[in-house]
């Protein structure tokens, strides 16, 4: 089942360690965010493969926005 | 100098904006994008819009900064603290552009910005300093010999910038090649240079400041001490002065290192020697910070001058209005800084609009604000909104007066450090003065 992975807070995405098809782990960093300046990973909820990264760097996310995909 | 460009947004280019005016200088005030409707904008003379909201798009960037205070006919440049207040590039572009940079000399910024370097010449100056590698480190092999020479735990630093951005700690031989990488990856990442060095790591330090100033014409003095222990991830959250319970000897010796330090390398107006403090009063020197700092209301507070109007007198070539034995320490002082973050998710950022604002006032009480009700609180930049400061008789009178003001301090729309600060406030080990920098991080307040 794929599953939404969603940014816990406002902030501009600051790096984007991974890439479509990229295994990670649980808790591994998928997308770093940057707020008042700190940086703050947004974390893969599980085990998975990287579906799809729906963000690029520079740009502004609301909290809930969706920013990859894992399968 | 007649006319001031405050590089800086926030409260503390409100602060500056103010002592511009008690001086009789005509002020400017930059703003980005994000920041047309905020209040330091309104408090300048003149505003003068940067660009877009990221920092480095505007507050950051060098020419349009130069390019404003031209613009606006300004002949001098304030930095605050944060953005470029320790870039000594920017302070080179004000003083080729014919104005004066209100700081010190371009030089003293770039030595001090250099930790390794600044580390070399406060050695030489006498001033103790942690043992560890006198210059960047090459490879983790270089750490493993000060490992076995000193002992674990070690803690790996980068070169190219300080405030304990990027510091690994490494508590065993074996950990140290992937602290070495971990540390040489963040230092590349904050600062755009991977150069690191190791110093021995300290358990349960404080952090004991000292305030120095110096004129051109070769005086320094200092201005006490801050007691700044009470940090999160080595961002400073509350600050005193005095430092409560420093023995005699170590307050002295901090004193009188602070002002050999800042007198050997010839610096000029307002600079803050860090310490750590061990807890038999030994003492290390950590970073030169060579700029004001956001704690410096508390040493106005017990020692009586305003010390940014003392910036411009400096900048302009005057002597210190002061000699050594003019600067006392009354009462005590106490500040809180007051942070859009949610202390209950580990400080988290909490951007927003502020929808209720009330802010405390009274008899000893100082409130340095950036942001009144309906201000918007931008992802773009430090989350700082506000700092109360109180002074009283003696400690325990300011931290009552603290506790006082918090409870009358309302912050909605934002999450704000404000619960943690009363929380502090009431803590114990607070309240007798037994501080130590990893309080907050082991979870005292919790």
């Amino acid at each position: 089942m794929p599953e939404e992975i969603k940014a816990h807070i406002t902030g501009v995405v600051f790096q984007i360690p991974t890439k479509k098809g990229d295994k990670v782990g649980a808790g591994d960093p998928v997308i770093v965010l940057e707020s008042m300046k700190m940086e703050i990973p947004v974390e893969a909820p599980r085990a998975g493969v990287v579906r799809e990264i729906k963000v690029q760097e520079g740009q502004t996310v609301q909290e809930g926005d969706t920013v990859a995909v894992l399968d | 100098m007649r006319r001031v460009l405050v590089a800086n947004r926030g409260e503390i280019a409100r602060r500056i904006i103010r002592a511009c005016r008690k001086a009789g200088l005509a002020t400017v005030a930059v703003y980005s994008e994000a920041d047309k409707d905020a209040p330091h904008v309104r408090d300048a003379d003149q505003a003068i819009m940067l660009g877009p909201p990221p920092a480095r798009e505007s507050y950051l960037d060098v020419e349009r900064l130069i390019h404003a205070a031209r613009r606006s006919d300004a002949d001098a440049v304030h930095p605050g603290y944060g953005f470029l207040s320790e870039n000594w590039r920017f302070a080179e572009a004000v003083t080729r552009a014919g104005m004066t940079f209100i700081g010190p000399p371009a030089e003293a910024v770039r030595a001090m910005g250099d930790k390794t370097e600044a580390r070399r010449l406060m050695t030489a100056a006498g001033v103790p300093t942690m043992p560890g590698s006198p210059g960047p480190i090459a490879d983790p092999s270089e750490a493993e010999a000060l490992g076995a020479r000193v002992g674990f735990p070690l803690v790996i630093k980068a070169a190219g910038g300080g405030g304990g951005i990027g510091m690994v700690r490494v508590d065993k031989a074996a950990d140290l090649a992937t602290a070495f990488a971990a540390a040489t990856r963040r230092a590349q990442s904050a600062f755009a240079n991977p150069a690191v060095y190791v110093e021995r790591y300290l358990e349960r330090p404080r952090h004991v400041e000292v305030q120095v100033f110096a004129d051109a014409h070769g005086t320094v003095v200092h201005l006490h001490e801050r007691e700044c222990s009470i940090q999160r991830r080595h961002q400073k959250l509350i600050e005193e002065s005095p430092a409560p319970n420093l023995p005699a000897a170590t307050k002295r010796g901090l004193t009188e290192a602070a002002v050999a330090g800042a007198r050997a390398i010839g610096y000029v107006n307002a600079g803050t020697m860090e310490f750590l403090v061990d807890a038999a009063g030994g003492f290390y020197f950590l970073e030169m910070n060579t700029r004001i700092q956001v704690e410096h209301p508390v040493t106005e507070e017990v020692t009586g001058p305003d010390l940014v109007v003392e910036q411009l007198h400096l900048a302009a070539g005057e002597r210190l209005s002061w000699r050594q034995e003019d600067i006392g320490q009354r009462g005590a002082a106490i500040e809180v800084r007051v942070y859009a973050e949610d202390p209950d998710k580990n400080f988290l950022p909490s951007p927003g609009t502020i929808t209720r604002l009330e802010l405390p006032a009274g008899d000893g009480m100082r409130v340095e604000s950036g942001v009144e009700s309906g201000s918007v609180i931008s992802v773009h930049y430090d989350p700082l909104l506000f700092k109360l400061i109180a002074r009283g008789a003696d400690r325990d009178d300011a931290l009552a007066r603290m506790r006082a003001a918090l409870t009358a301090t309302v912050v909605e729309g934002v999450k704000s450090t404000l619960p943690f600060l009363k929380k502090a406030l009431e803590h114990p080990d607070v309240r007798r003065g037994a501080l130590h920098t990893q309080m907050v991080d082991q979870g005292a307040f919790r």
